[in-house]
């Protein structure tokens, strides 16, 4: 107890520069070398040989592109990006000065600032994509995380269950796609619709194919929990709400989590397969664009998208894995 | 003389005041039309790029489709408000073939514009079979009998010739179907009335569709010899040195209806004062695009080569738009008339252009049964809206935007396309009479025929 509140005592400063000798002490200084160094040489040797390897394959659009044209196009994105941003700060200008002057004429007229209605950019597509694979995400989580539960604590409601998992858990997103098209044209019908129809039907996708880790793991964990606490509960005569809040929920913690990282990994893959056959705005129709402009500057740019997809999906595990690591007390 | 000049300004003037007036405030500013990556989308990103839209209170989102199906879907279902469409997809909807809906232009977006393009290989086979010209070039119009022994060559081998065009209804389709048989090949026929949608029946040479972006990639990767599309895409092969065009659809038929600006007849009903601008604002495009003798091209080539539009290289969409065609490589020639958005009266929807379709769609089979004269004038004049687009023209002229000669004769009837040339195989087109006309073919069904 006392040791505890000495620690909490220390200022932060204290505290980091004690992390700092820490880690400049010389077991932990060889420890970091070697987690920075082997990487850096592997990203190194792979550029290296993308950097020779790639003139050597010819396409009808020109050679495949290397890490120098990547890196161009990468910055005309942006310089394209900052373009559209420039011109839809004059456009909301435009519009101000348009509604004053009509403000000026008939004061009781209704105006209103309407967005730029330009070309998203390759930025805005990244946005897209990630709102949507959210949402999609929150949405199975909302759905898997209670039905695992109840599937876990069931064994009958379990067996019963159980083969419609295992025949919908291995579909593939591009099946469900022209259903659930379909279906949400037919369903979702609104003058003033909150949501756009193709954001609609790329998250219902995403969820459809997402829900399967998350559901399949919450049930395992749940038919987990040890025996003892079960006991202990049934003892206590805990009511249902007490018995999952208290003894089923701390205890399936990490097998959730372990399923929820495995779900949005899979609901970002979905998303832009997704993206890129409805055609609905994200990255994976930033790639389709580019595939279809076959220009001498398009397989470079859908490479910028490749990488950036990548990227995107490491620190979205990234993130997860983080959460997982203040949630989950077993590791 | 004097006088009547006089009244005639006065009428004028005093219409200009209450005319555009007429037109009220768009029910709906917001819009999301859709088109496909072909240089012929070029009047709405013109309308968008010039602030045309804006000029008449429209806030325009130009989404690019991954094919004609998504892009009629899109319209249908409301998730797009219009689009650059197909000329026989209005028709063809219409009428129930593939999707139906009741699909309406009131704007035919240009003239011409399409090519037959074959691979390399084929080529070097049908190059023997095609007379030279005084410069030692192949002598054009290059007709599809020179590629019959090509074919013959196929049959033997027991393999099947497959040829890619857009769209069942697509004015590819058609266009090519139109060579092929003038060549004396049969292109097949489609039977919907017992689900045979394939059009292949009794086919020399299989059609099947192939979205217009991928047309190079799908003949490079070999599933097809050869295709008919609209540009970029046959330029496009020059330059990748995958394959030749053969024949534009100028020479097929010169000044030829193609694309069309569709929205669902709903949608018009309800938003009549939002339509009116929409095409106020596509007529100004399409002016701007052929003004003084095209001046304009170049600044449009930059446009629509920006990768949100068409994006294709420029030099590849300069080459069409400025008014010559590559054939094979190094061979260039003058087309002037290779796409045409607004002079010969290209943006006024003639019912002719709809019976034209509409024959053809019967001549294949598309249309099962034979119909009487009659129901031809009734579709092409129910898709065909003229009343929308006088309406639209004459407000443009009264604001003093266009000058009249920029129309026809709004006050006369305007029934047949003027400016047009004969067709490859020397049938006279009839629209007056489009059953005599579809009975007037070698190839293809007659009078009750079905197939």
């Amino acid at each position: 107890m006392t040791t505890l509140s000495q620690t909490d005592s220390l200022s932060s400063g204290q505290r980091w520069l004690r992390a700092l000798t820490e880690k400049l002490s010389g077991q932990n200084l060889a420890e970091t070398f070697r987690q920075l160094l082997l990487p850096a040489i592997g990203i190194a040797l792979f550029l290296g040989f993308w950097h020779l390897a790639a003139p050597q394959v010819q396409t009808s659009l020109g050679a495949f592109p290397g890490p120098a044209d990547v890196l161009e196009q990468s910055g005309q994105l942006w310089q394209e990006h900052s373009n559209q941003r420039d011109r839809a700060a004059q456009f909301v200008i435009m519009q101000e000065e348009r509604n004053e002057r009509i403000l000026a004429e008939t004061p009781d007229a209704e105006v209103k600032i309407r967005d730029y209605p330009g070309a998203p950019t390759f930025i805005d597509q990244i946005f897209t994509s990630l709102g949507t694979v959210l949402a999609g995400f929150v949405l199975a989580t909302l759905i898997a995380v209670p039905l695992g539960i109840i599937i876990g604590l069931n064994r009958h409601f379990s067996a019963a269950i159980n083969p419609l998992i295992q025949i919908f858990k291995p579909v593939s997103p591009l099946a469900w796609l022209p259903l659930v098209t379909m279906v949400v044209s037919a369903t979702y019908v609104s003058d003033d619709p909150m949501f756009e129809k193709s954001f609609l039907t790329s998250m219902i996708t995403v969820t459809l194919c997402s829900l399967w880790p998350t559901l399949i793991n919450t049930s395992v964990g749940v038919s987990a929990v040890n025996p003892d606490l079960l006991n202990v509960s049934k003892v206590l005569q805990l009511s249902f709400w007490t018995h999952v809040r208290k003894v089923v929920l701390p205890s399936s913690v990490p097998m959730i989590f372990t399923g929820l990282r495995v779900s949005l990994g899979i609901a970002w893959m979905v998303l832009i397969a997704a993206e890129m056959l409805a055609q609905s705005p994200g990255l994976g129709k930033f790639v389709w664009d580019e595939f279809q402009n076959g220009s001498s500057e398009s397989l470079s740019r859908i490479m910028v998208a490749v990488l950036a997809i990548g990227f995107i999906g490491f620190l979205l595990d990234r993130i997860m894995l983080l959460i997982q690591k203040k949630v989950a007390w077993n590791e | 003389m004097q006088l009547r000049t006089l009244a005639a300004t006065f009428l004028i003037l005093t219409a200009a005041g209450s005319a555009h007036a007429d037109i009220g405030p768009a029910e709906k500013p917001d819009l999301k039309l859709g088109f496909i990556k072909l240089t012929d989308m070029a009047p709405l990103a013109i309308a968008w790029e010039q602030g045309f839209f804006l000029d008449e209170g429209l806030f325009v989102e130009l989404e690019a489709q991954a094919n004609w199906k998504v892009l009629l879907d899109g319209v249908v279902t409301g998730t797009l408000d219009g689009a650059h469409m197909l000329a026989g997809q209005p028709l063809g909807a219409t009428i129930g073939y593939g999707t139906q809906a009741d699909i309406i232009t009131a704007f035919s977006m240009d003239l011409n514009g399409n090519g037959i393009t074959v691979s390399n290989d084929v080529w070097e086979q049908m190059r023997p079979h095609i007379e030279d010209g005084s410069d030692g070039n192949p002598a054009h119009p290059i007709s599809a009998t020179a590629l019959k022994p090509v074919i013959d060559q196929y049959r033997d081998k027991g393999e099947r010739f497959r040829m890619g065009m857009v769209f069942p209804v697509s004015t590819h389709n058609y266009e090519l179907r139109y060579w092929l048989a003038a060549g004396g090949l049969n292109p097949g026929y489609y039977a919907p009335q017992r689900g045979d949608t394939s059009g292949n029946i009794d086919a020399d040479v299989h059609l099947s569709v192939t979205p217009p972006p991928q047309m190079p990639a799908t003949m490079e990767a070999g599933t097809i010899q050869g295709y008919c599309v609209g540009e970029p895409w046959n330029q496009q092969a020059v330059f990748k040195g995958i394959g030749v065009p053969v024949i534009t659809d100028y020479e097929i038929w010169p000044n030829n209806p193609e694309k069309v600006f569709g929205v669902t007849e709903a949608w018009a009903e309800q938003y009549p004062n939002t339509h009116l601008r929409l095409l106020r604002a596509l007529i100004r495009a399409a002016h701007w695009l052929d003004e003084n003798d095209n001046a304009n091209r170049e600044e449009a080539v930059k446009i629509l080569s920006r990768s949100s539009y068409v994006g294709a290289d420029e030099e590849v969409i300069a080459n069409s738009m400025t008014g010559t065609f590559e054939y094979e490589k190094g061979d260039v020639r003058k087309v002037p008339d290779f796409n045409v958005f607004f002079r010969y009266y290209a943006t006024y929807p003639y019912p002719s252009d709809a019976i034209w379709y509409l024959s053809q769609m019967r001549r294949w089979g598309q249309i099962a049964e034979p119909k009487s004269d009659d129901w031809y004038m009734e579709t092409a004049a129910k898709v065909y809206r003229a009343d929308i687009y006088k309406e639209a023209a004459r407000t443009l002229i009264e604001d003093g935007t266009l000058k009249a000669e920029d129309f026809p004769d709004l006050d006369a009837e305007n029934f047949a396309r003027p400016h047009q040339g004969e067709l490859i195989d020397g049938v006279a087109f009839t629209p007056r009479e489009p059953n005599a006309y579809i009975d007037s073919f070698e190839i293809g069904l007659k009078g009750s025929q079905t197939p």
